[in-house]
């Protein structure tokens, strides 16, 4: 036990000198998730449109009203001439363009049909699905209030709710994704380098040939990252909900635990990782791109699983990111507890012990 | 004493003068105020501990860093006003041969001649006989990174001299190398040294130092002592130049204390 | 009792060491020299078991490398070609560490460390990176002592460390030796061959020779002389141009030189060569030959035996 607690403060020692890794362990996280939070947001807000009104009568004033109520949309100008529409989406000054044909009001309140035309920038295919959706909701609020005040009747009025995150806010998606984009980091790559550095300065020569069980060198590598990596993972949480309001509805001790069960996951990763990397850098690439790339991609964290080819869905299935994010995402967003969120906790468990034995099998005694 | 004696050189125009040389980094001395003299055809030797000033000294020589203090005059050119005129006119080679280990024998040659400015006529002439010198037609095609070390060695210091330069500067040379490569390579160093060029060498090897025709001793950025090795070995009593550099870091210029000094 | 018995180790296509046997006793102080890649690390990490033998058996102080491994780890001090310490611990906190690692302390065990570290000791918060060689090498040998180990094996120990400190390092040695302890420390600088009772010369992953430097030079079997002359590498070329010639080396000023036989009139061949005015005045005297001259012998003689090696290619 003192030998593996002097290992263990040997270890904190190395981390605390270091200026890169201490930004790494500390500062990362808190950069990635602001990064995360604010810019690379897929919400969208204050987009500028264009109205062509052709019609000037009560209801296109009502629905303009509407539209410009809401914080999504701001208007450039309000005109009544299409005349310099493209010029001014190719400069970007304009994304969405809502042109409302001559005799608008009458036509609808006549024959209950109008056509309202709307025109999105489709260079960035998400935010214009995203743009003309909030417009369509816009646009159906309108049309009951306009039913109503003619009293007409209304058509099938769709109500959309979006549950457990109903502002549609990508911080809900971005935090736990970063928590496991974190932790891989942190647990995996941060262990397997710190090997792979002993074996490059010879000191694990020095201590393999030291009464020190391996599995003592392991732990008390491991040791310290878990604690670091907890904290991380706490830090991230409080960034959350205090910065972007994403809420932790379910048990904080089941999240903290599920939490720590990854962590294990990525640093037997991380082992696994070091026993097959002679040098830093060869652990380094391997972190890389066999667990960070695949964890931002494929974990369904940024592109939706089900819109992946089948091969890719498959291959999805092995990453343990994927299973994580299910988890935490039940758990914060929707307040599930264990029993819906047991089985992706199994495949955790199983995969800990699969990359366990394995790491165990392949770290030697010896040098070969 | 033998130091001062031995400072400049007599007869034919000295190629190397140097004239109360600097080098300081932050308040770190690393070469302190040093004067000498090198003729041409010497080999010069320069002995000293890591961090004894020998490699900051050498890249000064070289025109690659700039003195804080003094001046010096290198193969006729001035050091501090035409460093680069010194560069075209000097042969180095360092501890790293800076040879690419996955071009050939020959691309090395060729790539290197043009470096030093051979047109591409003279970097395969001098290629050749290079080439030829060394025995290496069999080799020529083989990658730099499949030779044995001595061979490496040897080509790293032929491609050094491709552009005659006169004057060679070798910064350890033959650290990590093995006895037998290393007495090769100084009866390489010899050779060339018959033909006229003048060399300027750093090692760590005492048992070298007897290959030189003076040898400058470096402790903490001061010449401790400067004349040839037989002429230092009388005038200090001691059989080889280990032992004078044992005399000279341990009880001359440093008591014990200050020789623990890290 | 260090006993290694006809040790064959090879990576991939690579003979690192074939045929290696050799007895180190208690309290020795064994050097074992050879150009780099001559095997000494190879040989080095199975005495402390951390490579196992594809052939032959290393036995230390009675235990098996390969089957004992375990309680060896606790006998032995090691230290790594590379010093393996630590850069951004301070000296304190690496001989603490590995003193810990051993399940022991500084205090316990500060006597046997107490000369070396004493040079060390002033500077015992400085990071062990801002450390010169010398002092390197002297923390390194300490924290591989702290444990106060039965067998002290150091894989080239003073590497990269200039002259004055190689020389006190082997004083040390020679200290700890008297501790009662078995020491083998590999080197490439010949001039270290005769700081041990006995060397052994490796090379090519043979060992050629192990005895005492006196016997090892007794066993050069041609005559010696020491020769110098005004221009010596024309000299060298012209005595190496002769058939009587065995070989000839330049150490320095001095061209050491063999001719085959015994009785050759060495005078005769050198009053000619120097008549032809080439080389100036010429003297040569009768001298013992160095250790290097028999390393040098040893192996000329194992890369005549071999075909052709790269070097001659």
């Amino acid at each position: 036990m003192r030998r593996f607690l002097a290992f263990a403060k040997k270890e904190f020692r190395h981390i605390m000198r270091d200026p890169r890794t201490l930004l790494i362990l500390f500062g990362i996280p808190v950069i990635q998730i602001i990064i995360f939070g604010y810019v690379v947001t897929n919400e969208i807000k204050h987009v500028p449109i264009v109205i062509i009104d052709r019609s000037h009568d009560e209801t296109t004033r009502l629905i303009t009203d509407r539209i410009l109520a809401s914080p999504y949309f701001e208007t450039v100008t309000n005109t009544n001439t299409g005349k310099n529409i493209h010029q001014w989406f190719k400069k970007g000054n304009v994304r969405l363009t809502v042109v409302f044909d001559r005799q608008f009001g009458k036509k609808l309140i006549k024959s209950g049909v109008a056509q309202v035309q709307v025109i999105a920038d489709g260079s960035d295919p998400n935010a214009a699905r995203l743009m003309v959706g909030y417009l369509s909701g816009i646009l159906a609020q309108a049309q009951q209030e306009i039913n109503k005040q003619y009293g007409m009747v209304n058509p099938v009025g769709i109500e959309s709710r979006m549950e457990f995150n109903p502002e549609l806010k990508g911080a809900f998606m971005f935090v736990p994704g970063t928590i496991a984009l974190i932790m891989m980091l942190i647990s995996a790559m941060m262990t397997s380098i710190s090997i792979a550095r002993e074996k490059e300065m010879g000191t694990m020569e020095a201590m393999l040939v030291s009464p020190l069980h391996p599995l003592q060198i392991v732990l008390g590598k491991v040791v310290p990252y878990v604690a670091i990596a907890f904290l991380d993972a706490v830090i991230i949480l409080a960034l959350g909900q205090v910065i972007f309001g994403v809420p932790v509805k379910g048990n904080l001790v089941l999240l903290l635990g599920e939490v720590i069960l990854y962590i294990i996951l990525s640093l037997s990763l991380g082992i696994m990782i070091s026993t097959m990397s002679p040098t830093q850098m060869v652990a380094m690439f391997i972190s890389l791109f066999v667990l960070m790339m695949p964890t931002i991609l494929l974990s369904g964290f940024i592109f939706p699983i089900e819109n992946m080819p089948e091969a890719l869905q498959w291959l999805s299935l092995v990453m343990p990111p994927r299973w994580f994010i299910i988890i935490i995402k039940a758990i914060m967003l929707k307040g599930a507890g264990l029993m819906f969120v047991w089985k992706e906790t199994l495949v955790l468990i199983a995969m800990t012990f699969a990359f366990l034995l394995i790491s165990i099998k392949r770290f030697t005694i010896r040098l070969e | 004493m033998s130091v001062d004696r031995q400072n400049s050189v007599a007869g034919s125009d000295p190629v190397v003068q140097v004239r109360n040389l600097t080098k300081r980094f932050g308040h770190f001395t690393a070469v302190n105020n040093l004067s000498f003299e090198i003729a041409k055809g010497e080999i010069f030797g320069l002995l000293g501990a890591n961090g004894a000033g020998k490699t900051t000294l050498i890249k000064m020589l070289c025109g690659l860093s700039r003195p804080t203090a003094g001046m010096a005059n290198v193969a006729g050119y001035n050091l501090i006003t035409q460093p680069e005129m010194i560069k075209r006119r000097i042969g180095y080679m360092s501890q790293k041969f800076s040879l690419y280990e996955d071009l050939t024998v020959q691309e090395n040659i060729r790539f290197f001649g043009g470096i030093y400015g051979l047109s591409k006529r003279e970097a395969i002439d001098a290629g050749n006989i290079m080439i030829g010198r060394l025995g290496l037609e069999k080799m020529k095609n083989r990658l730099i990174g499949s030779l044995p070390l001595g061979w490496k060695q040897k080509i790293a210091f032929s491609v050094a001299i491709l552009h005659h330069p006169g004057l060679i500067f070798l910064d350890e040379p033959t650290s990590g190398v093995d006895p037998v490569t290393r007495r090769q390579f100084w009866e390489m160093i010899l050779e060339t040294a018959g033909r006229g060029y003048t060399i300027i060498v750093t090692t760590h090897y005492m048992d070298e130092a007897e290959y030189c025709n003076r040898v400058a001793v470096m402790v903490e950025g001061n010449i401790a002592a400067l004349d040839s090795p037989e002429n230092l070995q009388r005038h200090y009593h001691v059989a080889n130049m280990e032992d004078l550099f044992w005399k000279l870091t341990r009880e001359i210029n440093g008591s014990v204390t200050k020789s623990i000094q890290p | 009792m260090i006993h290694i018995r006809k040790v064959y180790k090879s990576f991939g296509e690579v003979n690192a060491l074939s045929e290696v046997s050799l007895d180190i006793q208690d309290g020795e102080l064994f050097v074992l020299i050879g150009p780099d890649g001559a095997g000494k690390t190879t040989l080095f990490r199975m005495l402390v078991t951390l490579l196992v033998p594809d052939y032959g058996s290393i036995e230390v102080n009675g235990l098996d490398v390969v089957e004992n491994f375990r309680q060896l780890r606790t006998k032995m001090g090691y230290m790594p070609g590379t010093f393996s310490l630590y850069p951004d611990l301070t000296v304190e906190e690496n001989l603490e560490f590995y003193a810990s690692i051993f399940g022991t302390t500084i205090r316990k065990n500060y006597d046997l460390i107490r000369d070396i570290y004493k040079h060390i000791e002033p500077f015992k918060k400085r990071p062990a990176g801002k450390l010169s060689g010398g002092m390197k090498q002297k923390l390194a040998l300490s924290c591989a002592l702290i444990h106060r180990p039965e067998v002290l094996v150091l894989d080239e120990p003073t590497t990269g460390v200039d002259a004055a400190s190689r020389k006190e390092f082997w004083i040390m040695l020679k200290k700890i030796q008297q501790e009662g302890m078995t020491i083998i420390a590999s080197t490439a600088y010949m001039d270290e061959a005769v700081r041990g009772d006995r060397s052994g010369f490796l090379h090519q992953g043979k060992l050629l020779m192990a005895d005492t430097p006196g016997k090892i030079r007794e066993e050069y079997p041609y005559p010696m002389y020491s020769c110098r002359s005004e221009n010596n590498y024309a000299l060298l070329q012209a005595i190496r141009a002769e058939s009587s010639t065995a070989t000839a080396l330049l150490f320095g000023k001095t061209i050491h030189y063999s001719p085959v036989k015994e009785d050759f009139p060495v005078e005769e061949l050198m009053s000619g060569l120097e008549a032809t005015g080439k080389y100036g005045r010429i003297t040569c005297e009768k001298t013992k030959p160095e250790l290097e001259d028999s390393f040098s012998y040893l192996s000329k003689g194992i890369e005549r035996s071999e075909t052709q090696s790269g070097m001659t290619e």
